[in-house]
């Protein structure tokens, strides 16, 4: 075989390897989901973060806005920090409500945006102020169970 | 009958020999890797190589690949159908896929291809004096022989891996969609949601260029240490096989342990 021909073939293998790689990043994986729009960063004060990890969606709607940037440990609060990344085409009223969310029953958790009625919107390196942690299902259940002890005493 | 003293020393001979061979083997791969600047100059042998290794292993990988995808596709069908989630098959077949049966499957698939015919070749080299006779020309037969060698296996090695993952989401997207009719929407939607691309693609890409390492220098070394026979031939490519699929799934064991440990 001339050179010319292997080169050309060892070309052509490398470019397939290449639209494989491409294939499995867009089509497969979320590539397509990373987005390089401008971002802002929001802080919020958690008690209980559940199973949130870094890089879950932030969700208002429904609709992505963003992404979990950090998750921390407030030393002096005593309570979880998690920083988000929201992208700089959507806005939020500065007293906009945050809570984590579990998406269906047994889904990955994410965070939810309730927007609120303040003109002021929310700035980069903001905190916002009205959160609400994730549901434990274990306490949710101990309460249930609490509450049903009590009333049967009362009877 | 041999004394307690024999067999001690015997024993003691045996893990000599091991290490001394490991020690043999670490010292060819140094000795390729410090030979490796003027295999970049003379890029010419690197390419004809990827090209016997690589091209002509692309139709197996791809025909195994497709296969692997059709039998994820129906066996996790059978188990998911039971739990009313036939939407996560995408997910399951792509995670499967570019975490682990991807690279390793390809890997073994690539010892057997490509190993053999790496040790077949170097070692009947060797049987025929050719390698004596390139030293005696003063051309050094590891910088000649065994660089672009190892150089097209390492390049090789993760675009059939590349290859084989992607054949095998389409064999597993053929049997979920057009043949047991899962709605594609939720086919694809569920795939990208759960597959990472740094977490689960990247990490695979990683595992396959390290098995293309492991394998085409066990190949190398293999062919390398032959005895000049034709037995010694053939046991050396056996030795290839055995030894590079025993190291690929160690290796898979040890980076599943560090990449997804958590």
């Amino acid at each position: 075989m001339t050179r010319d021909k292997t080169d050309f073939w060892v070309g052509l293998f490398v470019l397939l390897g290449a639209i494989a790689l491409i294939f499995l990043a867009l089509r497969a994986g979320n590539m397509s989901s990373f987005s390089f729009a401008p971002t802002y960063q929001v802080q919020a004060h958690f008690d209980n973060l559940g199973g949130l990890k870094v890089r879950a969606p932030v969700k208002s709607s429904g609709v992505v806005v963003g992404r979990v940037a950090s998750i921390g440990f407030d030393n002096e609060r005593f309570q979880a920090v998690v920083t988000l990344d929201l992208e700089s085409r959507y806005q939020f009223p500065s007293d906009s409500s945050v809570s984590i969310l579990t998406s269906g029953l047994l889904g990955e958790q994410y965070i939810g945006i309730t927007p609120g009625g303040e003109d002021k919107m929310l700035a980069d390196g903001s905190t916002v102020q009205y959160t609400q942690s994730a549901v434990v299902l274990e306490e949710l259940i101990s309460k249930f169970l609490y509450s049903s002890a009590g009333s049967q005493d009362q009877q | 009958m041999s004394t307690p003293f024999e067999l001690i020393s015997r024993l003691g001979a045996r893990v000599r020999k091991s290490i001394t061979g490991l020690g043999a083997f670490m010292r060819l791969g140094g000795a390729i890797l410090a030979r490796s600047g003027a295999a970049l100059r003379r890029a010419r042998l690197v390419s004809q190589q990827v090209h016997f290794i690589g091209n002509h292993s692309l139709l197996i990988i791809a025909v195994s690949g497709l296969f692997v995808g059709f039998v994820l596709g129906l066996q996790n069908y059978y188990t998911l159908s039971r739990y009313g989630s036939e939407e996560a098959l995408g997910l399951l077949v792509a995670l499967s896929l570019t975490r682990e049966l991807g690279p390793v499957v390809t890997a073994l698939l690539f010892a057997g291809r490509a190993g053999t015919s790496l040790t077949a070749e170097i070692g009947l080299m060797k049987a025929g004096e050719q390698l004596a006779a390139m030293e005696v020309m003063a051309v050094d037969p590891i910088r000649r022989v065994l660089v672009p060698r190892f150089w097209g296996g390492v390049i090789a090695m993760p675009v059939l891996a590349a290859v084989f993952s992607m054949v095998g989401v389409i064999g597993g997207w053929v049997v979920g969609v057009l043949l047991i009719g899962i709605d594609p929407g939720a086919f694809w939607s569920q795939m990208q949601e759960g597959v990472d691309v740094i977490n689960d693609v990247l990490n695979g890409f990683i595992k396959s260029v390290v098995f293309g390492i492991a394998v085409t220098l066990v190949a190398l070394h293999a062919g390398w240490t032959a005895r000049a026979t034709p037995e010694g031939v053939s046991r050396a490519t056996t030795r290839t096989v055995v030894h590079s699929s025993l190291l690929v799934l160690g290796l898979d064991f040890v980076m599943t342990a560090l990449m997804f440990g958590n």
